[in-house]
């Protein structure tokens, strides 16, 4: 036992110098990003060209709202929250630092993706964000066992009852209030209409409740449910619906008739960041056509660097044209900047319906 | 001298629980208990007031998950002792050396692996296209597939063994501690099987079964996991709101009133099942 607790103090004080000293040896940036955001390939190619290691953390939007709360802007060197919602996090809880223009390579990002995201993300006169990858939320569906489905309501539907999965999100919230021809991003700002239509859609989910199978958290619990055909239509994001069509030609990604939902994940930094020179290098670094491509390759969303999809397969290319023809394009609602207050609303209505009976 | 010298050496060793307790107790919860106190006017701006916790009583959703909770704790409860009981006199009174020991460890086992890996595979054997559908479909009892996953049975289930060791454990031990002579002069007296479990063994194994469960229950209603990976849709479990507000809904405010209501209420049923059991908590610890 001695002996143990010997070796177990040898290890504990290796490992400590060890830690230490790579520390102290070689810059790390602290990345807090999604799932396939930052794969090895690129991770490697980066550090062999400016010697920075970079440490990955994958999250999704409340949780690296809720960490960087949490140490109030410290921990992580770069973020990647979606554009819709800095600003309104600037202004609660002050987590991000501004971001420096003149250190971005603007020649690498398409110019219109680059400006709206600049005005989305704008608080008190600075801009917090860069546009890096971005996609749609729409329907994922097994087209030879559920082909009627066209729109978000319906999921709704007797034929596929029981068989149907959706996020209890935000997203839901919004993309039914489209398809109940509402128009919510219009409300935004009129808190006793948007309540109204949060109503109605909270009446029709409820009422949908009994066609739910699970409502879904993580999108590898969603990919199994579809894949063991439990699910045959569900909300979701193109990405993963391309990547379940790779492997069975029947699921794909629809765009919903009501308009596919938008979003933009950006680069933010932390108000803490204690690599901040090494964030703007990786964000220079990730825009180059041919990593952004590599970076398309393994999340299956494309990004906003200027001719990024030349690089990219075919087959990704295929898939988007069959998803988005021409006019589902025109038809994407992009996520306007979330207005502060708004989610807490939400987050009722949100409740009521996951406790009705 | 003497004296002083005792004094310092228990300080000592009193040092580190103090301080673990101070550190990652009291400080966390006085903060979580002024985070509550605060109502957020507008950006940036907080102001102290109780409308979290009006929020909670006047709000059904809140009252109404947590009765569930609570509820379906106790129920877990009930139910994990009614099936650790036997178990765990056959362990201790039955067998004898080393049998006795493997069948210990054998309740031991499942708790080698965290609790998501077991949660996952109650998920498997459980779910629509599952092992226990599939076998009896095979074995054509049922026409089509069932799910037995994401409903209220799924998650007791899950509760009941994943805190069934934390039942069984002070059970086996107190059960250890009766004497057996005592049973038989129990059956020599002329006492049915009935008597000599209600006036011999039950009340030797009180302590044992009143803090296996003090523990089972406050496990079940502090658990995250298994209501969420288990009950589905309609899980509703007290935490899980709690995490919601954390976490989802940046409400840190409403998440710590509902943690401390959930430390106040859960205490408060603790002392009123020891006070309506006749036990006292220094009884249990003993």
């Amino acid at each position: 036992m001695k002996k143990l607790i010997g070796k177990g103090l040898l290890v504990a004080t290796a490992a400590i110098l060890l830690t230490t000293s790579s520390i102290a040896s070689a810059e790390t940036l602290r990345l807090l990003t999604w799932g396939g955001y930052a794969p090895q390939g690129v991770i490697t190619a980066f550090k062999k060209e400016t010697g920075i290691d970079v440490q990955v953390t994958k999250s999704n939007n409340e949780g690296m709202i809720s960490k960087l709360r949490a140490t109030r802007g410290a921990g992580f060197d770069l973020v990647q929250p979606s554009q819709d919602r800095i600003a309104s996090a600037q202004a609660d809880f002050d987590i991000y630092k501004p971001i420096d223009l003149s250190k971005i390579d603007s020649s690498q990002i398409i110019k219109s993706m680059f400006e709206a995201t600049k005005a989305n993300t704008s608080y008190n006169g600075h801009v917090y964000g860069v546009p890096h990858v971005w996609g749609t939320s729409g329907l994922v569906v097994n087209r030879k066992l559920a082909p009627k489905i066209m729109d978000y309501t319906d999921l709704c539907s007797a034929e596929v009852a029981g068989k149907v999965s959706y996020r209890l999100k935000r997203p839901t919230l919004i993309g039914f209030a489209y398809a109940m021809g509402e128009d919510p991003f219009a409300a935004y700002n009129d808190t006793v209409k948007y309540q109204a239509i949060l109503d109605k859609v909270q009446a029709k989910l409820i009422d949908c409740k009994a066609n739910v199978k699970a409502y879904w958290s993580g999108g590898d619990a969603l990919m199994n449910l579809i894949r063991s055909k439990e699910v045959v239509a569900a909300m979701a994001w193109d990405a993963g619906g391309w990547k379940l069509n790779n492997e069975d030609p029947d699921v794909t990604f629809i765009a919903p008739k009501s308009g596919a939902l938008g979003w933009i994940d950006t680069f933010a930094i932390p108000r803490k960041s204690k690599a901040e020179d090494a964030a703007y290098k990786w964000i220079n670094f990730v825009m180059r056509p041919e990593i952004a491509a590599q970076i398309t390759a393994a999340a299956g969303n494309f990004t906003a660097a200027s001719n990024g999809d030349e690089f990219v397969t075919a087959k990704l290319k295929g898939q988007f044209q069959e998803s988005f023809p021409t006019a589902d394009i025109d038809n994407i609602k992009w996520y306007p900047p979330v207005p502060a207050g708004l989610e807490e609303l939400e987050g009722k209505t949100l409740d009521r319906i996951k406790a009705a009976q | 001298m003497q004296p002083d010298k005792n004094k310092l050496a228990l300080f000592l060793l009193l040092t580190p629980l103090l301080v673990w307790l101070l550190l990652l107790i009291v400080i966390p919860h006085l903060d979580m208990m002024l985070i509550s106190l605060q109502e957020r006017v507008a950006a940036r701006e907080y102001r102290t007031s109780f409308s979290n916790y009006i929020e909670f009583f006047s709000e059904p959703l809140y009252i109404n998950t947590f009765i569930r909770t609570a509820v379906m704790s106790i129920l877990a409860t009930l139910l994990t002792l009614l099936i650790a009981f036997p178990v765990s006199y056959y362990i201790a009174k039955m067998m004898k050396g080393q049998s006795k020991q493997i069948l210990f460890l054998l309740c031991l086992i499942p708790f080698w692996v965290s609790e998501l890996v077991r949660t996952y595979g109650w998920m498997i054997l459980l779910r629509e296209s599952g092992v226990i559908s599939s076998l009896l479909q095979s074995l054509s009892l049922v026409n089509g597939p069932i799910e037995m996953l994401y409903n209220d049975v799924a998650i007791m289930v899950g509760l009941i063994y994943g805190s069934m060791l934390f039942m069984i454990v002070p059970l086996v031990t107190t059960l250890d501690s009766l004497d057996d002579s005592l049973i038989e002069a129990g059956y020599d007296l002329g006492g049915s099987h009935w008597n000599v479990l209600r006036e011999v063994i039950i009340p030797h194994a009180t302590p044992g079964i009143t803090s296996g469960c003090i523990v089972v229950f406050m496990l079940s209603l502090g658990n995250y996991l298994t209501p969420v990976l288990l009950g589905g849709k309609d899980s509703l479990w007290f935490t899980e709101q709690i995490y919601t507000q954390f976490i989802t809904r940046f409400n840190w405010e409403q998440g710590a009133a509902l943690g401390m209501l959930l430390l106040l209420l859960s205490s408060l049923i603790v002392w009123l099942g020891l006070k309506l059991s006749g036990q006292s908590f220094r009884k249990v610890m003993s």
